[in-house]
Parts: structure tokens; C-alpha cells; sequence
């Protein structure tokens, strides 16, 4: 019983760091990003590479992931995303969205085949660790969650306690009054961009131990990341938090006491909740 | 005057018909279709790299044909998608012989398209046993899971296991070894204490695995398409469940050798049973894995690679008796009964069911010289499909 919690924990905040970008993408800058799957997948690949053919220690592979998919965001986003910023509406944006999901995907199969990728994880993060008499949890999910909820909250911290949130904050509700009190909006939005993205590359890097990696990737766990958001409702850390921990809780008690109709119990979550509350758990109106 | 007049027709017509037919007759065109692309590529890597082998081996013609093989990537997911492809190679590039098909769902969305057109399909992968009654021009070069299942079972009873928790792919293949293993568990004294079925697409294995760790089992019996064994075996380590004393056993699909290798630590002691382990010993697979792993950068042959390889051997042999000729069922009927030895060791066309009749060998995966490998320990010989009523 506690180890099925604890294994829901693990997935839920994984899930929690590879969604809550698409939350700040999708919730502040109301921007349908459904190309998102694709930055955690390049963060993965960069783990895989520099882990197996590099030796680089794990530990290190992750801020790299994080720093290669955030600079992908930045380059995408000066060159092609600003553009359906205004006047495009959402069905563009998800043209577009997806249409670099498909070319991200070949471009993975091209380059490092369509194979699932396995990675070999540090002794100190195999294995089981004994918490209490008869609890025993896998030492790699204990991390995940340890370092999942530590990026959360620091995540939480620089939205609502920073400057730059409050500007960031700012430039949603009112682009128009941030701008003529001098938040540079664009400058924010592009480093919102970037940091969404570096946090999947970061989901997609402490992923691949437990969701395997190969060029479907971003088609596979699509879903996944809009049920986050759908239930947790964009635009907030706490909300997609919570809508993880939920799901991820959900799915993995699902599977272990109902096998056979397991997988989908977490679409019976959603619908529940979004007739209940269809802003979300922590919505909020659009902003635009 | 009569007679010289029919004689002259009768030339006539007969140089007609070989005129025409022999720009058709000169080259046996062989549709290939396989999943090239998508999750279940390495499949068609590794049949296409062993046809490409076979040709390379024993030339480019069989019976005085030029042997002509043109390849289709169906994505491996899409049944209709396969069957569209069929039906395309025999109308417009006018091919004498379907091939490939890497799953069940997609061999058997094309079986309509081999009877009708009445073209052989050889079944150079897919393995669930109903293949080939689906039509009486397909014949199968690969393996039935039913032929893995069952002895691994039969193993299973006779060592000491009592207790096992299936776990399988919910889609026909899956299903037909869950069956083919119970049937041959049961009835010599084992039971079954737990039995799941993971969604084909599954993130997760965790649930799955603690679940069957917490039934306390002797052996966990387990397939899964080729490719997500990895993702598996590593949470079976993480579980903990090999040191609560767990044996992991199965068909050999978990211990593919196209990843095996790079499994580690984790995959060592998996006991499976299959037909095809690159290590297994004859000359005849010496050979072929050196001039396999020669051919394409140190890519180690896997049992789907075999199918391929056999099914182009079946082809050229097949041609050989029929003196070149691929009318329908005149090619099936020849290749009934052919008997060879291929780097798996004996095999033979069953002539009542077309399917493959091959030894089924036990292997544990084992360090080999800094390599994981299937080490072969023990087999049965000759196991026919199980699986047809």
C-alpha cells in the first residue's frame, strides 16, 4: 500500500516537471504549445548521449539536459514561435505545434535511431531503499521526488515571490500597461519560453530511467502532459502540482488493484474533475 | 498445307507468349513489407539486413531468376496501411511474392490480399499461431509463440517452479503465450497465482511488477514485443524482486539480441525459451553472425533477423524445384515439407499447416567475454506449432 503511494508520488512529480512548462506556455502567455514532448525528448537524448558515449556523471547530464533544451526554446522561439504570438489564433499554433513535433521525431530517428534508448544509472541510484520495516522504495524514484519537489518549489518561489514573476505576472494580465511601465514584455516572454523548456528537457532527462526514450516520445506522452494541464489548470505551480501528484497517484494505484482497467483511470479523473471544475483545480480565466 | 498452317499458328502463339512472358518471367520480383520506422523498427532493420544477406551470400539468382526484392515501410501500426501496400506491390509493381511483416495484426490484415491475388506470403516475423490459417498461400519462417511458451512451461514444471505470476502484452501474441503457457503449466502440477496484461503502449511497469512481487511467485512469466524488454527487466531489478528470490522467465523476446547487450547487470539469469540465440552453436550460425555483424556495423543478428534469412532461403530453394515458376499455389505446394538446416539449426516446413517445425532451446542470458548473451543449456527438437487445433 505505501509502496503503491510512493510509486504514484515518484510518477506524479516527474510528471509535474516534464508538464508544469507546457502550464507556463499554455496558462501565462496562452500560447498552445504541443511541441512541448519534443524538448523533454531532446533533453533526454543529451543524457543519453553524454551519459553512455561521454561517461559523464548523471548528476551533471541533468543541468545539462536542462541547458540544451532551454537554449533549443530560446532559438525556437526567436525564430518561429514570436511570430504567432498575436493575430495567429490557437488552431495555427497547434498546426505549427505539431508539425514540429513530427519533425523533431524523424530528426531523432534520423540521427539516433528508432531504438529505445537505456541508460545506466550510478550505483547509489539503483536499487531499493529500506524507509521502514517492510517499506521498501525503489532509490531512484526517492530522488525523483527529492529532486522533482525541490524544483517546484523553487519554481513556486521565483513566480510568486521574484521580481521577474511579478513582471512576468504582469505582461499577462496587461501586456499593454507592462509594456508602458517599462517591463520589456517580449524579453520576459522569451525567457519564460526558455525556462518552460528547460524544464521538460529536465523532465526528460530524469525520464528516461523510468519512461524509456525513443523518437515517439513527445507523440506518446502528449496526452499525459495535456491531462496535467487540463486538470490542474494553467497558469499556476500549485495547480499542476497537485493535478500530478493526483494523477500520477491515481494511475499507479489504478494499475496495481484493477489491472485490467487501470490505464484508464486517470481519463476518469479527468472528466471528473473538469465537470466539476472545467477551469481546472487552480484555474483561471484566460488571460487574453 | 493444314498442318504447316497450325504449325506456323502454333509457333506463332508460342512466341507470343514467351515474348511476353519473359521479360516478366526473367526476374522474380519479391515485395518486402516491414516496419522500417515507428517502435518496432528494429524488426525491420533486422529482417531487411538478413534478406540483404541471404542475396549477398548466395547471389542474385535463384533458378536462372534474377531475384528482384523491392522494399515497403508499413510503420508497423497501422494494419490497413500493410494491406494497402500489398495490394499496391501486386498490381503495380507486379511482385510474385509477398514477405516481411513484422506483427500479428499486420500479417493477418493481408492474408485476403494473398488469397485473392493468389501471391505466397511468407511470414518472415510475426508469430502468433492463427497466421496461417488465415489463408492457404501463406507459409512462415519465423516461430509461433505457442512453440516458445509451451516449452518454457514444460521447463518451468520440471524445475522446481510452482508458483508463477504471467505477465504479458495485451494484444493477440501476448494473449496466445499467456494461453500456450498455462495450458502447459497447469496440468503438470503448477499454479498460476496471478495473471496481468499491460496496455501495448505502457509507460509504466512499476504497478505491474509489484503487484506480481507482492503475489510471491516462484517465477515471473513474461512476454512483451521486442523492444520494450529493456524498460522491463530494469524495474524487475529496481523491484527488487530477483533478490525476494523471483526467477524471470519467458519466450525469448524479452531477451532480444538486438538490446540484450545492453541491458547489463539486470538481464543476467533471465531464463527463456526461443529459437534462435545469436550464441548458438553450430557453424553454420558462426558463419552467419560474422558475416551478419560484418555486413552491418557490428549489428548483432536477433531471431527476427533469422526469419528473414530463412524465409529468403525457403524462396530460393522453393524456385529451384519449381524450375523458376511462381504460379500460387504450385510455389506453396513445392515448398511443403522443405527440410534445411539454418543457422538455428533443423527446421521443416510442416506440409499440413505451412508453418515452421524447429528445436526450441533453453537459454540463460550469461557474460560472455564482457557480452550478454542467450547461452543455449538445454532443448526440445522438432516442436511443431502447439497452438493449431
Amino acid at each position: 500500500m505505501v509502496t503503491v503511494l510512493f510509486d504514484g508520488i515518484a510518477w506524479g512529480t516527474l510528471l509535474f516537471v516534464l508538464a508544469v512548462g507546457l502550464s507556463v506556455t499554455l496558462g501565462l502567455m496562452n500560447f498552445v504549445n504541443l511541441a512541448h514532448g519534443a524538448f523533454a525528448m531532446l533533453g533526454g537524448y543529451v543524457t543519453v548521449v553524454m551519459l553512455n558515449r561521454f561517461g559523464v556523471p548523471f548528476l551533471l547530464c541533468l543541468p545539462a539536459a536542462a541547458l540544451a533544451a532551454g537554449a533549443a526554446g530560446v532559438i525556437l522561439e526567436r525564430t518561429l514561435y514570436r511570430r504567432l504570438y498575436e493575430g495567429a489564433s490557437h488552431l495555427d499554433q497547434v498546426l505549427f505545434s505539431i508539425g514540429l513535433v513530427f519533425m523533431a521525431m524523424a530528426l531523432a530517428d534520423f540521427i539516433m535511431g528508432s531504438q529505445q534508448q537505456i541508460v545506466h544509472m550510478p550505483a547509489f541510484l539503483r536499487g531499493q531503499v529500506r524507509l521502514m520495516p517492510g517499506v521498501e522504495v525503489g532509490a531512484y524514484r526517492l530522488f525523483l521526488i527529492a529532486s522533482c519537489g525541490a524544483t517546484a518549489l523553487v519554481l513556486h518561489f521565483a513566480l510568486v515571490r521574484t521580481r521577474f514573476g511579478s513582471r512576468l505576472r504582469a505582461g499577462v494580465d496587461n501586456a499593454r500597461t507592462a509594456r508602458g511601465l517599462g517591463i520589456d514584455v517580449e524579453r520576459v516572454f522569451a525567457l519564460t519560453f526558455a525556462a518552460g523548456s528547460a524544464l521538460a528537457g529536465l523532465g526528460g532527462a530524469l525520464g528516461v530511467e523510468i519512461l524509456g526514450l525513443d523518437p515517439t516520445f513527445p507523440v506518446k506522452y502528449m496526452v499525459f502532459f495535456l491531462i496535467v494541464v487540463a486538470v490542474g489548470g494553467s497558469g499556476t505551480v500549485t495547480g499542476p502540482l497537485l493535478a500530478s501528484l493526483v494523477l500520477g497517484v491515481c494511475d499507479a494505484a489504478g494499475k496495481y488493484y484493477l489491472p485490467q482497467t487501470g490505464a484508464f483511470i486517470i481519463y476518469a479523473v479527468m472528466v471528473a474533475v473538469l465537470i466539476l471544475k472545467p477551469q481546472g483545480l487552480f484555474g483561471r480565466a484566460a488571460a487574453r | 498445307m493444314r498442318m504447316t498452317r497450325y504449325a506456323t499458328l502454333a509457333t506463332l502463339a508460342a512466341g507470343l507468349a514467351l515474348g511476353a512472358g519473359a521479360r516478366a518471367q526473367d526476374t522474380v520480383k519479391i515485395g518486402l513489407i516491414l516496419p522500417m520506422t515507428g517502435p518496432f523498427a528494429s524488426t525491420g532493420k533486422q529482417v531487411e539486413a538478413a534478406v540483404r544477406l541471404y542475396i549477398a551470400r548466395n547471389g542474385g539468382t535463384a533458378a536462372g531468376k534474377k531475384i528482384e526484392v523491392i522494399l515497403k515501410d508499413d510503420t508497423g501500426v497501422q494494419p490497413e496501411t500493410t494491406k494497402r501496400l500489398a495490394q499496391e506491390l501486386i498490381v503495380q509493381d507486379k511482385v510474385a511474392i509477398l514477405a516481411g511483416f513484422g506483427l500479428t495484426p499486420l500479417a493477418r490484415a493481408t492474408a485476403p490480399v494473398a488469397t485473392e491475388a493468389k501471391v505466397p506470403m511468407i511470414v518472415m516475423a510475426a508469430g502468433t499461431s492463427i497466421i496461417t490459417n488465415d489463408s492457404p498461400f501463406i507459409l512462415r519462417t519465423s516461430f509461433t509463440l505457442a512453440q516458445s511458451a509451451s516449452v518454457i512451461a514444460a521447463w518451468a514444471a520440471k524445475s522446481n517452479i510452482k508458483k508463477v505470476f504471467t505477465i504479458v502484452s495485451d494484444f493477440a501474441p501476448g494473449i496466445d503465450g499467456e494461453n500456450s503457457f498455462k495450458s502447459g503449466f497447469a496440468p503438470s502440477g503448477g499454479t498460476i497465482v496471478g495473471e496481468l496484461r499491460t496496455p501495448l503502449q505502457n509507460p509504466d511497469f512499476a504497478p505491474f511488477l509489484q503487484r506480481a512481487k507482492d503475489a510471491a511467485p516462484d517465477a515471473v512469466f513474461v512476454f512483451l514485443p521486442s523492444g520494450q524488454g529493456a524498460a522491463f527487466m530494469k524495474q524487475f531489478a529496481e523491484r527488487g524482486l530477483a533478490g525476494a528470490g523471483i526467477k524471470l522467465i519467458g519466450p525469448g523476446d524479452v531477451t532480444d539480441d538486438d538490446i540484450l547487450n545492453g541491458m547489463g547487470q539486470p538481464a543476467i539469469g533471465t531464463i527463456t525459451a526461443h529459437f534462435y540465440s545469436a550464441a548458438h552453436d553450430s557453424k553454420e550460425n558462426k558463419a552467419y553472425v560474422e558475416a551478419f555483424e560484418k555486413a552491418n556495423a557490428g549489428m548483432r543478428p536477433n531471431f527476427m533477423s533469422v526469419g528473414g534469412y530463412d524465409g529468403m532461403h525457403l524462396i530460393y530453394e522453393t524456385l529451384k524445384k519449381t524450375g523458376g515458376k511462381v504460379d500460387g499455389m504450385a510455389f506453396v505446394d513445392a515448398a511443403k515439407g522443405m527440410t534445411w538446416t539454418s543457422p538455428r539449426g533443423p527446421v521443416k516446413i510442416e506440409p499440413d499447416t505451412r508453418d515452421i517445425t524447429q528445436n526450441i532451446y533453453i537459454r540463460k542470458v550469461e557474460n560472455v567475454g564482457g557480452k550478454l548473451y542467450n547461452v543455449e543449456f538445454d532443448k526440445v527438437e522438432m516442436v511443431k506449432d502447439p497452438g493449431k487445433k
